[in-house]
């Protein structure tokens, strides 16, 4: 599984977009829906809702597993897509695109989000 | 994102026959009970969908064989199980249950008796020594040997409405003639086996005892002659949806020591009326008494529930009363059904909620309340 180089990735295995007018999408990796299994329910935080760096913010239910869904930054929700909530199998067939979870305004970034090069090591062997 | 909820682990699992056909079928592996298994091989849902409408091929060689043979082989066995085996016909396979002296459920067994003196006994791989210690323990007194077969035996099950279809063209067994719950000896792909027409799925389907040393070239056979029926093999992720939607019990989970089969509603394969050893068998008198506390106060009942939001509920989960969020029952097995489209659990639950259609109740999920409808198992039912 390749990971796109443009992203940036926590240990959380979520990836998180360059941001754009300070507004970052974030998904989770390729490598952690494979672990999961087929995803079939979503719970996202709300529009407008802030979350924190390494906080959950939401739900990943799989068929064998219920996962929190942890924010990689700080900062205001404006926006989640509805698609990945109306088909949750999305995060399985589409992680770095159509699976996209939420974009956030970020105000504040934690140390240590990893390069996609970086990620890979982490992830590597397991 | 992490895990929060995960299959066992421990150390240095055993791998089966099949370890390195499923490494190369790309198969993502779990320990289970000790040994190292598959999981799936790609989409657990669409292994599901294979095995409802196709044909899926399991690797189950964790199960646990143990042979008991002996002029009084069925006199153990009916002294040891609930079931009244010396009566089952050689052939032919039942369903059973071991249980201790107070009557709780220490396995659920199937039993095949492939001799008239000879007997199988297929235990679960995480309660195989619990069986064998057991077994060995009763049969003091009878003119019986309990052998440890668990080396002897790969398992490999073919499943699905394409299962007979499959088999057929790699056997000489006649599988017209073989009965939902019987078994005899053949081949398979040139290879001896015990063809056993019985399974975990709800659906048709067989399961092949095999020599380990044969298991290779017999899923091989298999693979190449269900290509065209579009056979896929199947992982233990699938296995246990395709049995939760059977409303089928699952050790750990439905059935526990704390646990009688009549608690489990499965109190019809206690058989008081055995005529071997004066009607004696371990756990007589206790399980007389849930006999009769099942007919006139049952504890709890087990019911199917299926969701109408779509958030899983889970074993351990709480149900609820939606009126006033009072406990009435604990979800002991939940999964989304990929056969309808819902999230299903079983779960047992105080009585006055059992009725299928009983209105108010709810599963505590994470703390939020979501409702659901009371229904009779099975969930899925197969058209014969």
């Amino acid at each position: 599984m390749s990971n796109p180089q443009q992203l940036r990735y926590s240990k959380e295995h979520e990836w998180l977009s360059a941001a754009d007018d300070g507004v970052s999408t974030v998904g989770i990796t390729a490598h952690a829906a494979d672990a999961l299994g087929d995803v079939v329910f979503v719970q996202l935080p709300e529009n407008g809702d802030t979350v924190t760096a390494g906080e959950p913010c939401g739900e990943l239910e799989s068929t064998k597993s219920v996962s929190d869904l942890y924010a990689p930054v700080s900062g205001e929700i404006t926006e989640i897509n509805q698609d990945v909530v109306d088909d949750p199998a999305l995060v399985n067939s589409s992680p770095f695109e159509g699976g996209w979870l939420f974009k956030v305004r970020v105000t504040d970034e934690p140390e240590g989000l990893l390069t996609a090069d970086e990620y890979a090591s982490f992830t590597a062997g397991s | 994102m992490s895990e929060t909820d995960s299959g066992a682990t421990g150390g240095g699992p055993r791998t089966t026959a099949l370890d390195a056909v499923h490494r190369a079928l790309g198969a993502t592996m779990t320990d289970f009970a000790g040994w190292d298994m598959p999981l799936r091989y790609g989409s657990e849902r669409d292994e599901h969908v294979a095995v409802r409408t196709r044909a899926g091929l399991f690797d189950l060689s964790h199960m646990g064989e143990i042979t008991v043979t002996g002029q009084q082989a069925g006199e153990l066995l009916d002294y040891a199980l609930v079931g009244h085996l010396s009566r089952l016909s050689v052939g032919r396979a039942r369903y059973t249950m071991l249980c201790d002296a107070s009557g709780g459920i220490l396995d659920d067994l199937i039993v095949y008796r492939t001799g008239e003196d000879t007997y199988m006994v297929v235990a679960n791989a995480s309660n195989a020594q619990t069986v064998l210690d057991a077994l060995r323990e009763r049969s003091a007194g009878f003119g019986a040997e309990v052998r440890d077969d668990r080396d002897a035996y790969a398992l490999i099950a073919v499943q699905g409405p394409e299962a007979a279809g499959i088999l057929k063209g790699v056997t000489d067994a006649d599988l017209e003639g073989l009965k939902y719950y019987a078994g005899l000896p053949g081949t398979v792909a040139g290879r001896d086996a015990l063809i056993a027409r019985t399974g975990y799925t709800g659906e048709d389907g067989f399961e092949l005892f095999v020599s380990p040393s044969d298991a290779v070239a017999v899923w091989e056979a298999l693979t190449e002659a269900g290509a065209p029926a579009g056979l896929v093999p199947c992982g233990l992720s699938c296995r246990d949806t395709l049995r939760l939607e059977a409303g089928m019990p699952l050790y750990g989970h439905e059935l526990t020591t704390r646990t009688t089969p009549f608690d489990a509603g499965m109190g019809r394969i206690v058989k008081f009326e055995k005529t071997t050893n004066d009607g004696a068998f371990v756990g007589r008198e206790p399980l007389e008494a849930a006999a009769g506390q099942a007919e006139t106060s049952p504890p709890r009942k087990l019911v199917g529930l299926i969701a109408e939001g779509r958030r899983v509920p889970r074993a351990g989960y709480e149900v609820v009363s939606a009126a006033d969020g009072s406990v009435i029952g604990e979800v002991t097995s939940g999964a989304p059904s990929p056969t309808l489209g819902k999230p299903i659990a079983i779960a047992y639950v105080d009585p006055a909620f059992a009725e299928p259609g009983t209105e108010g109740v709810a599963v505590d999920i994470r703390g939020s309340h979501e409702p659901y409808e009371v229904v009779a198992l099975p969930f899925y039912k197969r058209q014969r």
